[in-house]
């Protein structure tokens, strides 16, 4: 399109020493100068990856993936709802609570947000895309206390469509962001008693990895009062990757870690078989579950 | 019709186990006597689970049955029907605070809350004391509160008695947000109701739900800036009871309900003082213009700065270039019409629209016309340069793109109704709305990629961060829509419709609207931040410079509000309406009033 510009208005005011550049190390300009391969049409790369992990006898985890692309007259607009949930209760109600949450949720986006897009005849989408989301957490928790009551869930969902990600978060399962230049973000916010703690202050990050109530939650699906879930919406990293797990893999793997098992592989799935590998390495002590998104435009 | 005694009327609740009725007492048969049926269905498959239940229930009835007081619901019944418990209680002629506060739609007042707040710790008071062994509520919170029809509290479900196992993943007790810390600890003392007190009344005199914010964070969200109408003293209260550590609280409902007696009297009888007297105490006398510029008629439109110079038009049609160090008259330009526009300054040129139909294009140095190019409507929106063309809109219905030098047309965009909005430009795409509601995405060959449509007027400017474009409408939203696609990703309702045009700084968005308020949003998901009200419409648009945020109102004040809190710096009047845009470089801000003046004055 700049090109058209610059024919169009014959004029071209940016120059090469306009471009600012922050300094970097060789090792960081190394990873970002490595050729990223771009994709025709625009599309995302998945792999997920799940483990009952080496101490758990049932799967609690459900994780759900469903990637997109139509590429036609339009500009293709990569699409994608990708969910991981860590059910929980102690008791068969966890891991009913996870998938039917899952289900729930994932039908309400389909419902709202796939058909009116991919259907014959596109519709306008006019209701805003955070509520669709808030509203089809709200139908998980409903389906949670109907067909699971007593269990409780995480739920941690992405929605990408073109360059945003909609993430939508309730319990202390996780979303981040991976740069390749090493930067590794985390999108969601713990809830969870020993988080809340420390960002009062009370408790250091070492003191929470080993305190007795570390797995205590403060909102989860299915639990307590109707809720609202964590909604933001951010550019999506491009070039970088969505990442999304339970605790069983972040609990256990060190984020540096996590980062160079991502960035070892063009190969999401492969990464993800890897990630798990490594918490299973570290003791594997909960079930472990792993989205992992690649948007290399 | 429950064991041939109770006439099921109506559902008046459901909770997670199960419904609240009203029934009426067929034991009665010749007088209307109305019963609360609460229903518990025992679904658990675990028999320990359900057995806790049931005890659970029964624990409710036997606590009941023994209490006598006039904020408890008296118990008549109890008994189990097949796989369902059942409660006959008191009937309630009454809403709970739960239904109050969605039917408000806002705060509630301070002395409604107070009058509230004291029943409730007598009440309280009389479970902490109770004779044999203390009773703690556990689970303060609006819905288990009800006012009846005389306007006095009512407790009601005293069923909580959650099984707490420390180390389990996902047990909770209580109600999360209105729940003191110590009680995710397993801890429940009369203290702990003090607290969860202290939050319901903060939900109820802030209309935010604790239960969609981080747990304790009442520090951090003091109820007077919420509400500033709130008195100090009974913040002040509140503060006390949601300590964080439950020895830094009232020692007991008693004490609380002293200290609540304490602020009615007191706002009672000094209302008038706790009025006037202003929390911030802006400095208004000791704000000087660094300068004032008249002009001959009213000025509605936005100043612009380039090389020392002040740009901007008036409704006497004429655009003024003024020296910025000393406001000093440097030349005029007239057009044949008012200017609203604000004024673009590229390769020594001045571009401004005016009501004459025409943008014109003047010499920087002289002010002599360069050219003009005529348009089929009045010019409200203001130009945006971009790669050596000019974008605007028009009252004729067209977003025009115009080269800047020969001022030749390259395209037009059909809008079908007047564009008044300025158009934003990013590399690929121009953004724009139209008096009729539509907003338009179009490519630089001006062929458009997506529309959406308002139900009223978007007049605002929209700005586009990161791949997602902010506009507001006279509908009243405030609108985030992903950029390349056209869809909505959230929606902000202000209290009216707006013109404004929204301003964006790190994660935060700010913009006015006609109910008065100067919003700050949150560009992720679209919740507020906080608002400040000034006594009139804003329709100018709010700029941020350093750690303030600069916005004129109707009401004639320029305001100066610290960009995070919103907390009211200083405001500085003028005669007429301020309903420009503010500039604001070199720590001086300049705009103009609609009492002809431009003002320069010391951000």
């Amino acid at each position: 399109m700049i090109d058209f510009l610059r024919r169009l208005f014959g004029r071209n005011k940016l120059t090469a020493a306009d471009i600012q550049t922050a300094p970097l190390s060789e090792k960081q300009l190394q990873v970002v100068t490595r050729e990223v391969q771009k994709y025709e049409p625009p599309q995302l790369v998945v792999g997920t990856g799940q483990s009952l992990g080496r101490q758990r006898e049932h799967n609690e985890d459900c994780l759900y993936a469903l990637n997109i692309t139509l590429a036609g007259k339009n500009d293709p607009l990569p699409f994608g709802i990708f969910i991981v949930a860590d059910g929980m209760g102690g008791h068969q109600h966890g891991e009913v609570a996870s998938e039917v949450a899952t289900r729930a949720l994932s039908t309400a986006l389909i419902r709202k947000l796939y058909i009116p897009n991919f259907n014959l005849q596109p519709e306008p989408q006019t209701e805003p895309l955070q509520e669709i989301v808030q509203q089809g957490m709200r139908e998980a928790q409903q389906a949670v206390l109907k067909l699971a009551p007593g269990g409780g869930t995480t739920m941690t969902a992405a929605f990408v469509f073109g360059e945003q990600v909609t993430v939508a978060h309730v319990g202390d399962s996780r979303a981040y962001f991976v740069f390749p230049d090493g930067r590794i973000q985390s999108v969601t916010r713990d809830h969870s008693l020993v988080r809340r703690l420390q960002e009062l202050g009370q408790i250091s990050e070492k003191e929470a990895a080993v305190h007795p109530q570390r797995n205590v939650l403060y909102r989860a699906i299915g639990q307590g009062e109707p809720f609202d879930a964590d909604i933001n919406t951010y550019p999506m990293p491009h070039p970088g990757y969505l990442l999304l797990c339970s605790d069983g893999l972040w609990g256990v793997v060190p984020e540096l870690e996590i980062f160079r098992i991502i960035t070892s592989t063009n190969n999401p799935s492969l990464a993800c078989h890897h990630l798990v590998q490594a918490a299973n390495a570290a003791g594997g002590p909960d079930n472990i579950s792993v989205i992992l998104v690649y948007y290399p435009n | 019709m429950l064991v041939n005694r109770y006439l099921i009327q109506e559902v008046i609740g459901i909770g997670g186990m199960g419904s609240v009725y009203r029934a009426r007492d067929m034991h009665f048969p010749n007088a209307l006597k109305l019963v609360a049926v609460k229903e518990m269905i025992n679904q658990a498959r675990d028999p320990l689970i359900r057995q806790t239940i049931v005890q659970n229930f029964e624990r409710e009835a036997n606590i009941l049955v023994t209490l006598n007081h006039p904020a408890i619901p008296r118990i008549f019944d109890y008994f189990t029907h097949e796989e369902r418990s059942y409660l006959v209680l008191e009937y309630i002629h009454g809403k709970d605070l739960e239904a109050i506060l969605a039917e408000t739609n806002g705060p509630l007042p301070e002395d409604v809350v107070i009058a509230w707040a004291i029943e409730l710790c007598d009440v309280l008071q009389y479970l902490h004391t109770y004779k044999t062994e203390p009773i703690i509520f556990r689970d303060m919170k609006p819905s288990n509160v009800m006012i009846n029809t005389n306007n006095h509290v009512i407790l009601v479900d005293f069923g909580i008695a959650k099984v707490f196992n420390p180390g389990q993943k996902g047990t909770m007790i209580g109600t999360e947000g209105y729940s003191p810390p110590e009680q995710y600890r397993g801890e429940a003392t009369p203290l702990a109701d003090i607290y969860a007190l202290g939050a319901t009344l903060h939900h109820l005199l802030t209309h935010k739900d604790p239960r969609v914010e981080p747990p304790f964070t009442f520090a951090e969200r003091q109820v007077r800036k919420y509400n500033p109408n709130i008195s100090p003293e009974l913040e002040a209260t509140l503060n006390v009871a949601l300590q964080y550590n439950p020895q830094d609280r009232y020692k007991n409902a008693e004490s609380m309900k002293e200290a609540l007696m304490m602020v009615a009297q007191k706002t009672g009888t000094l209302s008038r003082m706790t009025l006037l007297v202003s929390p911030t105490g802006p400095l208004t006398e000791s704000l000087k213009p660094l300068w004032v510029f008249d002009c001959e008629d009213e000025i509605r439109g936005s100043p612009t700065l380039d090389n020392g110079v002040v740009y901007i038009g008036a409704y006497d049609n004429n655009l003024y270039a003024i020296n910025s160090t000393n406001g000093k008259f440097i030349w005029k330009y007239a057009t044949d019409g008012g200017i609203v526009a604000k004024p673009v300054v590229y390769d020594n040129t001045i571009f401004v629209g005016s009501e004459d139909h025409r943008l014109h294009a003047v010499n920087n140095r002289s002010g002599k016309v360069v050219w003009t190019y005529f348009t089929d409507g009045p010019i409200r929106s203001s130009p945006r340069i971009a790669e050596g063309h000019i974008f605007f809109g028009s009252d004729d219905g067209y977003l025009h793109a115009v080269n800047s030098l020969s001022s030749r047309r390259i395209w037009r965009v059909e809008a079908d109704q007047p564009v008044r909005s300025t158009p934003f430009i990013t590399s690929d795409h121009v953004y724009f709305g139209n008096e009729g509601g539509e907003f338009f995405c179009t490519d630089f060959r001006g062929e458009i990629k997506w529309r959406f449509k308002a139900k009223r007027a978007i007049t605002s400017s929209p700005v586009v961060s990161q791949g997602v474009v902010y506009f507001t409408s006279l509908d009243s939203s405030f609108l985030a829509l992903d950029a390349k696609a056209g869809w909505v990703i959230w929606r902000f309702r202000m209290g009216k419709g707006s013109v404004s045009s929204p301003s964006k700084v790190e994660n935060y968005l700010f913009i006015g609207s006609a109910d008065g308020c100067i919003y700050s949003i949150e560009a992720g998901n679209g919740r507020e931040i906080w608002r400040f009200q000034t006594d009139h419409q804003v329709s100018g648009s709010p700029v941020v410079y350093k750690d303030s945020v600069y916005c004129g109102s109707v009401d004639g004040n320029m305001y100066c509000l610290d960009y995070r809190t919103g907390r009211l710096r200083w405001k500085f009047h003028t005669e007429g309406a301020v309903t420009g845009t503010p500039l604001v470089y070199n720590d001086v801000l300049y705009f103009g009033s609609t009492d002809h003046r431009v003002y320069a004055l010391l951000a």
